[in-house]
């Protein structure tokens, strides 16, 4: 079960255990994480659980495949390197300690 | 506020008031009714993946039972608002109770069309697809090789059509108007569907309505079709469509005009009642519409709860929506009422392409298959007020991003 950190924009952090196989979507909405709403359940179709991944990080979530990808130009927060849909991430062991950093939109 | 808010229906709205008055600090009383038996729950996924028993019932939650407690809310499911007495602000309850309110907010949602008993509507294996009870109790007609009637060819009834026949099913889909998604959609989006479904096995009939369903012992058996053909069936699924659940509201002299008519903050004609989602119809560009969808629900909900705290937020919508069939996903943003003219736009993949709506040299909408990239940049043209010449729209080697 890795602990996860959501750092807000405005200074706070959420900090919360997640069960494995949970997706990061799911996670944030169970914890009241605001701006990470995924409206359409976690199936790729709205990118509203847009979060950035802290650059330690990175490599340990892996890339966004190609509907991911395309639908990261649809977030109202600018997309960066990072950016990545919280719902395509699912919790693992080697996922603790994970931070992600949500966009203030 | 001492009575507090009451929020009837437990859908998608109800369920982004709540967590938005919370967000807000409201910190006073707050409790939900909500005819179903069940916490609120994502009702998109009964027609594709909680249907195809690939979504599990704890996912369909919106959020977990235990939320209701830690945000302080009286959670009244398995109870049916029965009246509304808007002189002494309260609200009678299926269990005899009586509720008083300060602000009352409506989230009834829609009710799904159903065939007149007369035709056979009623018939044992006759399903609707609205709520986590149909779907589950279609479930187990879901077996290979079993012959499903869908009844309207529209996004739910062709959901529908897809799980069936990636079950194995025989699936035949009949659509009263000259072709399926003829209400929602441009003709190459109905072309792209129809040889979608049709290589799946699926017999599309159009300009094909249903006469009447036939029983043996109760159980619906045949359907005589309007070509005058009678078709065996083992079960139906009727996609006729919805309407608004304004019952409660009309009863209580509320104004309605396709639904509940809101201000655009959400308000209806009593001041300390708001309406939010798919019962609700707002002004939009100049006229009156009401959308049925998550996006909607969900921000007309957070809407309405700033405005009963007091602020006054007018609401925008941005509409957009999803279906997923077979292994396409569908995604639409902007509403194409009114287009005058499509461009077709090949995607990069195969299979995947976008139909792009048109008023005059605006655009309107786009319809995005299996090219999220397409949607992305439509979404980002249409709601920063910009446009996309056609020329570009139909050229797949122009870059989009240039236009967003």
């Amino acid at each position: 079960m890795p602990q996860v950190t959501w750092k807000l924009a405005d200074g706070r952090t959420i900090v919360a255990d997640v069960a494995n196989g949970l997706n990061m979507m799911e996670a944030a909405v169970a914890n009241n994480v605001p701006n990470v709403v995924g409206e359409c359940g976690g199936c790729l179709s709205c990118a509203t659980c847009h979060v950035y991944v802290d650059e330690a990080w990175v490599g340990k979530t892996g890339a966004a495949n190609e509907i991911e990808d395309g639908m990261l130009e649809a977030t109202p927060a600018p997309r960066r390197s990072n950016s990545r849909l919280s719902c395509q991430i699912t919790a693992s062991a080697e996922l603790d300690g994970l931070v992600l950093i949500v966009p203030a939109e | 506020m001492t009575d507090g808010i009451v929020i009837i229906g437990g859908g998608q709205a109800a369920q982004a008031l709540i967590a938005k008055l919370r967000q807000l600090g409201y910190a006073g009383p707050l409790t939900l009714v909500a005819e179903e038996p069940v916490i609120p729950y994502q009702r998109p996924p009964l027609s594709k993946k909680y249907l195809t028993g690939e979504m599990t019932l704890d996912r369909l939650y919106l959020r977990p039972q235990s939320w209701y407690a830690e945000q302080r809310v009286d959670l009244r499911i398995a109870t049916r608002a029965v009246s509304i007495d808007r002189a002494a602000k309260h609200i009678s309850l299926s269990t005899g109770e009586s509720l008083a309110y300060d602000k009352l907010a409506l989230t009834t949602g829609s009710l799904p069309r159903l065939l007149p008993e007369a035709i056979g509507g009623t018939l044992h294996g006759v399903y609707a697809m609205r709520t986590l009870d149909d779907a589950n109790r279609m479930s187990s007609e879901l077996m290979p090789g079993r012959r499903a009637l869908v009844i309207g060819g529209g996004y739910i009834g062709l959901e529908g059509a897809a799980v069936c026949a990636s079950k194995g099913l025989q699936v035949t889909v009949i659509e009263l108007a000259d072709r399926i998604l003829q209400r929602v959609a441009a003709p190459e989006t109905s072309t792209y569907f129809r040889t979608l479904h049709r290589s799946h096995g699926v017999d599309i009939k159009e300009h094909t309505g249903l006469k009447r369903l036939i029983g043996e012992d109760g159980r619906l058996a045949r359907a005589e079709l309007t070509d005058g053909s009678m078709l065996d069936v083992d079960f139906a699924i009727v996609g006729i469509g919805i309407v608004p659940d304004d019952r409660l509201a009309r009863e209580a002299g509320l104004t309605i005009d396709n639904g509940i008519a809101v201000d655009p903050q959400c308000r209806s004609s009593d001041p300390d009642i708001y309406a939010a989602g798919d019962c609700a119809s707002f002004p939009h560009e100049g006229t009156r519409i009401r959308l049925e969808s998550v996006g909607n629900a969900i921000d007309q909900g957070e809407t309405a709860a700033a405005n009963m705290l007091g602020q006054s937020v007018d609401y925008r919508a941005k509409p957009w929506f999803w279906s997923d069939q077979y292994d396409v996903k569908l995604q639409i943003a902007g509403l194409n009422r009114g287009y005058d003219s499509t461009v077709v736009r090949p995607g990069k993949r195969d299979g995947s392409q976008s139909v792009w709506y048109y008023s005059g040299d605006r655009l309107i909408a786009v319809d995005a298959m299996n090219d999220a990239a397409a949607y992305a940049a439509g979404k980002r043209i249409i709601e920063g007020g910009k446009t996309l010449p056609r020329g570009a729209a139909a050229d797949p080697a122009v870059n989009l991003k240039d236009y967003m």
